[in-house]
């Protein structure tokens, strides 16, 4: 709507941003053309609607924001009144120890497990948006985790992977042993925080393909079953290409999650024996070494590679209008 | 709208962030907190923050502060506890709200001290009186008074160690180790227990160690000089090599990863654990929980580090959180009145079994063990912890956390790559660069 309002807004020069869309708005501009600009307070009142979610807008995500970007020029120690402006001091620090980008190793172990979770998600979504027995409960307990607080499933995992704790002693009674440190080394342990975040995540991405999945209208599979069609042959042509961009969308937010796990790991692990991610090393550098400026430019160094791979992920799979019928 | 309205937005952001950023002025600076003369002189309400959730949820604190109200009955103390003491301070600390009375916080640079608190007094009178007075002294005045001090060294189980056939302190490391090997093969118990999952255990008291073997009062304060803390001999050296051999000889719990510090005070009552490294604060707690466990409170012993200069064992003294006044607070003395109270007549410190921050008070019964087989208690000096900070905090080693010594007991136990030397020899360079930084 307001794109349209920007391109067209040479005719009439009042509509900034018109709550209608062009019909109405030539039939009144043709009978009377005066009357917006003799009551600016109408050219107002779309701005007064937005101005509560505008401020709080501005106050809790762009101040923030900018304050965190000025921060990353400074060597603020997050405490003391008194800062410096070292310029571009933190950056090229950031760039010049490549230790510090290490640790983006550890992302792969979320990156491979959230390929995994949405194959599983497709795949439950997929089962159960045919008609079957207990739907309503499988879906709301693949559910369920999504709900729980994240601490609470860190402390949950702690003690299922402990030492001779829950997963331990269901192994040792199926017969297969059950004497592993999970957290003890740094595989194990990535794959199991890993297998931590695909148990909690896979809720909410199985939600948004069964909502893509059953917005497709039902004739649509009666006409696919009157010809004959198979349950694949309806995934592949009817289901696949109607939640494309709800894909699309999980991908984004798998990369973007992956590349910045906190709270499990943080939780679970500290970030010792090699579980650390980008975020956890940001939180210590300003929290344990109080080296705020440098976490500041680390966290907008994050911010900006979240926004490249999206962008290109963008580019390589454009959003293409999806139109079965 | 495009365009217009995202500058407009921009503009506004930029504005306000301008805003949040300035804002504060400074305070007037000079006047010190001084106690009144006459208690009665003293009105108003002030605010005290604590760590000790504990302690105000099971009202202690309020006892503290009704006995305080005979004394001045027109305070009145409100008290607010925080778990995440540190982490939340620190932020409130950009405000002018952070209590009247507070615990300084770690990550308050030392240089800032006059920025935040209120001076208490000049430091060589107040050195007369209280212990650890040069911790928080800048600029020849002191800034803060210690809640107590601990001194450094492991809680063992008499009972257990006893069981393993020994009956005298060790006075080495080696020594040390062949005795957690006997309780490993006599008792079967597990001989130390690290803690690793908390962090904490693995980082204060083992730091805290550093004076206790070269009995050097100086020791914390050399680490501002030294080219290479970790070199053989040294404090930090002999500490963490007796960690990595702890763990290296498989002394130490078998899957650190998991461990959970409330457990561990009982299964050390009960004799599943064989020592731990803590504070002396820890002993009470610690008898605490062999009662509940229904195990006897006087098993639980403490011993130095194991190590002898001159034929004596020697242990650090180190203060705890410092209390402070605010540089803002509208109540200053009847701030520092709570503040000298609670030092000198609530007995808080006995209570904690802990040493007091006044130097006429005599040792905690705690400590007996330490003064009847003569260990020399070394008060710490930490007239140079600013620039130890740092350079710790430069070289992101960090000295006061867990972090390194985590990745020391991964590398004892094999789960990351390298050896000891070649870690010791890394934290060498990298705290050298960060002194050649930091002094700059």
């Amino acid at each position: 709507m307001t794109r349209t309002t920007t391109s067209t807004a040479a005719p009439p020069p009042a509509p900034a941003a018109a709550p209608d869309p062009g019909g109405r708005r030539t039939r009144r501009s043709a009978t009377r053309p005066r009357t917006w600009r003799d009551h600016p307070l109408r050219r107002v009142t779309p701005w007064l609607f937005l101005l509560v979610p505008l401020a709080l807008l501005v106050t809790f995500t762009y101040v923030p924001v900018g304050n965190m970007i000025y921060y990353s020029f400074t060597d603020w120690d997050g405490v003391s009144p008194d800062r410096d402006h070292v310029g571009a001091d933190n950056y090229v620090q950031l760039f010049t120890r490549p230790e510090l980008f290490r640790v983006f190793a550890v992302s792969l172990y979320y990156l491979a497990a959230s390929v995994a979770q949405i194959a599983i998600a497709l795949w439950f979504a997929t089962v159960l948006s045919f008609d079957l027995r207990f739907r309503n409960l499988f879906k709301g307990i693949l559910f369920f985790p999504y709900l729980i607080n994240g601490v609470a499933i860190g402390f949950v995992f702690l003690y299922f992977f402990q030492d001779g704790g829950t997963l331990d002693s269901i192994l040792s009674f199926l017969g297969l042993g059950g004497d592993h440190a999970w957290l003890g080394d740094p595989e194990s342990a990535n794959t199991s925080l890993a297998g931590v975040s695909v148990w909690r995540f896979t809720g909410l991405n199985f939600v948004l393909f069964l909502g893509a999945i059953q917005s497709v209208p039902g004739e649509l599979y009666e006409a696919a079953q009157l010809d004959g069609a198979t349950r694949w042959q309806q995934f592949r042509h009817i289901i696949a290409p109607s939640i494309r961009p709800v894909l699309s969308l999980s991908v984004i937010l798998a990369i973007s999650g992956s590349l910045s796990v906190f709270e499990i790991p943080y939780i679970m692990t500290g970030g010792a024996t090699g579980t650390s991610t980008f975020v956890i090393q940001t939180v210590k550098l300003a929290f344990q070494f109080n080296k705020t400026g440098l976490a500041s430019a680390c966290a907008v160094v994050l911010l900006l590679i979240i926004l490249l791979i999206t962008w290109i992920q963008r580019r390589l799979v454009p959003d293409e209008k999806v139109d079965l019928v | 709208m495009g365009r217009k309205t995202l500058s407009a937005a921009l503009l506004a952001t930029t504005m306000l962030t301008v805003v949040g950023c300035s804002g504060g002025g400074t305070p007037n600076a000079n006047e010190t907190a001084v106690a009144p003369l006459n208690p009665n002189g003293v009105s108003g309400t002030i605010t005290v923050l604590t760590n000790r959730t504990d302690l105000v949820q099971n009202g202690t604190m309020k006892k503290y502060a009704a006995q305080f109200n005979k004394t001045y009955p027109e305070v009145k103390v409100e008290f607010e506890a925080m778990t995440d003491y540190e982490g939340e301070v620190k932020i409130r600390m950009n405000t002018e709200n952070y209590g009247d009375v507070l615990l300084i916080p770690a990550s308050v640079a030392k240089g800032d001290y006059p920025k935040f608190f209120a001076p208490l007094g000049a430091t060589p009178t107040m050195k007369e009186t209280y212990r650890f007075t040069d911790k928080t002294d800048v600029d020849g005045r002191t800034y803060g008074i210690a809640t107590f001090g601990t001194a450094n060294g492991f809680v063992y189980n008499k009972a257990l160690w006893k069981r393993a056939g020994i009956t005298d302190w060790p006075t080495s490391p080696r020594e040390f180790l062949d005795d957690l090997e006997a309780i490993k093969e006599k008792t079967g118990a597990t001989p130390y227990y690290t803690n690793f999952k908390d962090g904490w255990p693995l980082s204060s008291p083992w730091t805290n160690s550093i004076g206790s073997v070269s009995c050097d009062s100086q020791a914390s304060d050399k680490l501002s000089a030294v080219e290479k803390p970790w070199q053989k001999g040294s404090d930090l050296n002999v500490i963490d090599t007796l960690l990595h051999d702890i763990v290296h000889e498989k002394l130490s719990e078998k899957d650190p990863s998991t461990t959970n510090w409330e457990a561990s005070k009982t299964l050390l009552a009960k004799g599943e654990i064989g020592s731990m490294l803590l504070g002396s604060w820890a002993i009470t707690q610690l008898r605490d929980a062999a009662e509940k466990a229904g195990e006897n409170p006087d098993d639980i012993g403490f011993m130095p580090f194991p190590h002898q200069s001159d034929g004596q064992f020697c242990a650090t003294l180190v203060s705890d959180y410092q209390m402070a006044v605010n540089i803002h607070s509208d109540h200053k003395p009847a701030a520092r009145a709570w503040i000298d109270w609670f030092t000198e007549k609530s007995g808080y410190s006995a209570q904690e079994g802990a040493v007091s921050a006044l130097k006429s008070e005599a040792m905690p019964s705690t400590l007996e063990d330490y003064v009847d087989n003569d260990v020399k208690l070394v008060e710490r000096s930490e007239a140079k912890t600013a620039e130890v900070n740092a350079i710790d905090n430069a070289s992101e080693i960090g000295l006061s956390k867990q972090d390194y010594r985590q990745k020391l007991v991964d590398v004892a136990r094999g789960a990351q790559d390298g050896s000891l030397q070649d870690y010791l020899d890394d934290l060498d360079r990298r705290w050298a660069e960060a002194a050649r930084t930091a002094g700059s």
